[in-house]
């Protein structure tokens, strides 16, 4: 039996002594505690150390390929005096971890892992304090070592035998200090990601190498377009195939399962062929989305109103920039596995949130939220919201339909392409003023766009939130659209400028009628807006007739803005950059989220004339996520989101029409492959020892993006205001 | 019955003979490392060795199969003893969910068993058929210059970390 069944065998069989809930927030404990702290104060939330000394760390968030596994096994390990391997960390699980939510936002270091710097850091005094009291000595002639606490007569306890006099629900009291950063050993350092080996060995690494005593597998027959209902299919016909177990028929609802996968497929493509839908909705024209996102009907908020008088004679500039949808387009379609064992059922999902992904799927099945279980398992990346949490919906109304059988599904890949939820087409527009002195003296800014989350979560309703509930004999529909407040914000993240303007107004213009199903994509809006107005500093700082880089510098007030910014364009050699044809440079920054990571990006473009392809050539970054914990970490996530961003805003627009949605596999949608992919990306990790963790994933898209437009100018002269910046766009307006 | 030589062993498959070879190597014989990817062989991650030549396991049937000696990246090392592209692949921290690993690696072994001294075309060549979506390819393209330094017997510079 592989790794991960036993695992989850285990997992699944061993009754769990918690002696607080994990699934309340307990805000009112804790008040002003650090991080996710806040939300569960109990220690054994966090860390558990058993009589053996075994070491086990629990974190709500999970491991999406980003190495959050890695970071905070560090943090645990250096609080602890241990060695990263003395680490079990348990991630996201609804019996065993915090509820912390989505990992989502860039906030698993900021929330988790604080909280699992101040546990870990409280732990251990807890342990000296009660070797202290053993050893009849005081607490500050103790150290740690090894997984013991040495007096200073050589006398040693171990951690197991300390820990059994800490009680399980004692609480953080947030007054231990955590170590002092100029002792680090183990954070601050590259350490080797955990799960590679396994992944680059065949491993059981993901939720689709489980394997489950007697488990079948499923595949789902969707409706053509959103909203066709089923009118007939032959599911007599389908049921007598070979392997099919059963056809599951819920409305419009539609899966077989079968004994081996190969079975499944075979019977879903006869099913799917049998069947007969009504029309379903009308999609919108691809050409006019712009215009028909602009029409629609806006709720509008001001998000930053500051006045001063414009002096005479400032010269005014605007602009309006457009992004189209687009895809998550994981590599591994969405899986999860089902089983349901009496009245209890278990889902192993690759959710970023298995509290609120439960919370859906209990409302689905109108069962209680304590008889379901969802434990995740790494998937392929998601960057957002793509098909898991509908994967695990699908696990677990599959399970119910054969109690007793764990159930494996997997989406196709057309299936993945259609009907995960795309990121929202966007549209902003920008109009500001330069002095003679070329100072930007007013900023009015408007963003357009629809929501960036509809992920499933709590309350009545909540599987309205999950898409096979839509096609059900009794259908849920989804809550209604909410816009993300500020500061994180939803479209308007970072449609606040970090720039010193000292006029300036941002509205914030939230759609709530969606023309495709949409939700969160890495960034949200960041990317969008970040874009936009590293674009129009670009444009303004041309009209002023000053460098990119000193034209930002000049705007800004922030030492860590300042510091990135320097780093980066030193790197790049900005200032020593020679002009050659067809060849361009680009600048931009942001700090995501104006809260978390800074961010600053030089890069170097190829223009092919005949064609108008874009190739990146070299990228120099530089990235401040406040105290570094896994060097290596950042930059490979840093790298990561550079290329990823890279391929966004080069190629990446979905394809749709009045039929439906027609970017169905990666020749309807073409991603970056390594023929296009640059000569250099490289990062400069700025470390803050002792500041708060500021999160990575997310940082590099916007100015990413920005930069390559800007590029696109400096080496043709035209200026790009929608995205992607394809060949043929480029190829039109060098031609104009 | 379908027979298939799966690194250096002979199975007898009673399975369907249209059957991807993808599918019997995950239900069957319980690999993990061929991916279900997209099922049209644009994406690489189902990518094994077949007679020496990198091959979209998504959709071959294995009746086109018997006789052929496929390999999979089980058959290149373990944890314990990785292989040379598997140890390269740690040493530059080639990757971010690792779903595409297994397909990568895979893609690059059938080029540096031909050439162990591939340019930086070559490789990129080589990658073109299998997708990232991390945006790891840096780092791919690195682990597989450095694998063929390995494979050359080579002194490797430093690793990533």
């Amino acid at each position: 039996m592989t790794h991960l069944s036993r695992r989850a065998l285990l997992a699944t069989g061993a009754a769990l002594v918690v002696h607080f809930s994990l699934d309340a927030p307990a805000r009112a404990d804790g008040p002003g505690l650090p991080g996710a702290l806040a939300d569960l104060p109990q220690l054994g939330g966090w860390v558990r150390i058993d009589a053996s000394g075994t070491i086990t760390v629990f974190t709500g968030k999970a491991e999406l390929g980003q190495g959050i596994r890695t970071a905070l096994t560090q943090i645990a390990a250096e609080q602890l005096d241990v060695a990263p391997s003395d680490i079990h960390l348990v991630t996201a699980d609804t019996a065993r971890t915090a509820n912390e939510g989505y990992t989502s936002g860039s906030l698993s270091m900021k929330n988790s892992g604080t909280a699992v710097l101040h546990a870990t850091a409280e732990m251990r005094a807890l342990l000296l304090q009660a070797a202290a009291s053993k050893l009849g000595v005081a607490v500050g002639g103790l150290k740690t070592e090894g997984g013991f606490v040495v007096a200073p007569d050589g006398r040693r306890l171990s951690y197991g035998e300390l820990a059994q006099s800490v009680p399980a629900d004692v609480k953080a009291t947030g007054q231990v200090a955590v170590k002092d950063p100029a002792t680090h050993r183990i954070m601050g350092r590259k350490l080797a990601r955990l799960d590679i080996p396994a992944k680059v060995t065949g491993g059981a690494a993901f939720v689709h190498d489980m394997r489950l005593p007697g488990m079948l597998h499923a595949r789902l027959v969707r409706p053509p377009v959103y909203g066709a209902t089923l009118i007939s299919a032959d599911i007599d016909a389908v049921a007598r195939m070979p392997g099919v177990a059963k056809v599951v028929r819920d409305g419009s609802y539609l899966a077989v399962i079968a004994g081996r996968q190969w079975q499944a497929i075979q019977a879903m493509r006869a099913l799917a062929t049998s069947c007969k839908w009504s029309d379903g909705r009308k999609l919108p024209e691809q050409a006019g989305i712009f215009d028909l996102l602009r029409g629609l009907p806006a709720q509008d908020t001001v998000i930053l109103d500051r006045s001063a008088p414009i002096p005479d004679g400032a010269k005014r500039l605007s602009a309006q920039y457009r992004r189209p949808f687009k895809l998550h387009g994981s590599i591994g379609p969405s899986c999860a596995v089902g089983w349901m064992q009496d009245d209890q059922l278990t889902v192993w999902t690759h959710t970023q949130g298995v509290f609120p992904d439960r919370a859906a799927i209990a409302d689905l099945l109108k069962m209680a939220p304590a008889k379901v279980r969802l434990i995740h398992v790494e998937g392929s990346g998601c960057y957002g919201h793509n098909g898991a949490d509908d994967a695990a919906a699908d696990a677990a109304i599959l399970a119910r339909a054969m109690p007793g059988t764990p159930i494996r599904v997997q989406w196709m890949r057309e299936q993945e392409h259609t009907w995960e939820p795309y990121t929202p087409a966007m549209v902003t527009e920008v109009s500001a003023a330069l002095d003679s002195q070329g100072r930007v003296v007013d900023w009015q800014y408007g963003v357009w766009s629809n929501t960036h989350s509809t992920r499933p979560g709590g309350g009545p309703g909540a599987g309205g939130g999950l898409m096979p509930s839509w096609h059900m004999a009794q259908p849920m529909t989804p809550p209604p659209s909410k816009p993300i407040p500020q500061p994180e914000g939803g479209g308007d993240r970072n449609g606040i400028p970090l720039y010193v303007f000292p006029n300036a107004r941002v509205t914030s213009h939230f759609i709530p009628q969606e023309p495709l199903r949409v939700s969160a994509q890495r960034g949200l809006g960041a990317y969008a807006n970040v874009f936009s107005i590293e674009s129009f500093m670009d444009e303004l700082a041309h009209a002023a007739g000053a460098d990119p880089v000193a034209f930002r510098l000049a705007h800004l007030q922030d030492s860590r803005a300042a510091a990135v910014i320097q780093r980066a364009a030193a790197a790049f050699d900005w200032a020593g950059w020679k002009p050659q044809p067809h060849r361009g440079r680009g600048f931009a920054f942001a700090r995501y989220k104006n809260l978390a990571a800074y961010l600053a990006i030089a890069v170097e473009i190829a223009v092919e004339p005949e064609s108008g392809a874009v190739r990146l050539i070299r990228a120099e970054a530089a990235i401040d996520s406040g105290e570094a914990v896994n060097i290596d970490g950042i930059m490979n996530q840093t790298q990561g989101g550079i290329v990823q961003s890279c391929s966004w805003t080069l190629l990446e627009a979905l394809a749709y029409g009045p039929s439906g949605i027609e970017s169905h596999d990666w020749r309807t949608y073409p991603i970056l492959r390594f023929a296009a992919v640059p000569e250099s990306v490289r990062v400069q990790v700025v470390n803050r020892p002792g500041e708060p963790f500021l999160g990575t994933g997310e940082a590099a898209a916007g100015p990413t993006a920005a930069a390559l437009a800007n590029a696109v100018m400096d080496a043709t002269g035209k200026r790009l205001r929608e995205l992607p910046l394809s060949a043929s766009r480029v190829k039109a307006a060098m031609a104009s | 019955m379908v027979t298939l030589n799966v690194n250096g062993r002979t199975h007898a498959l009673d399975i369907d003979p249209a059957t991807p070879l993808l599918y019997a190597l995950r239900d069957e014989l319980e690999l993990n490392a061929a991916k279900y990817g997209c099922g049209l062989g644009q994406c690489g991650a189902c990518t094994v060795i077949i007679d020496g030549q990198a091959a979209y396991s998504c959709v071959l049937p294995v009746s086109a199969l018997e006789g052929r000696k496929i390999r999979t990246v089980e058959g290149l090392g373990d944890v314990a003893k990785p292989a040379a592209i598997q140890q390269a692949f740690i040493d530059e921290q080639a990757a971010q969910c690792g779903y595409c690993s297994a397909g990568m690696i895979m893609r690059a072994q059938a080029l540096l068993e031909f050439n162990r001294n591939p340019s930086d075309a070559d490789i990129r060549a080589q990658m073109q058929t299998n997708l990232c979506r991390c945006g790891t390819h840096m780092r791919i393209l690195a682990a597989v210059k450095r694998a063929a330094a390995m494979m050359r017997g080579e002194q490797v510079k430093e690793t990533a970390l």
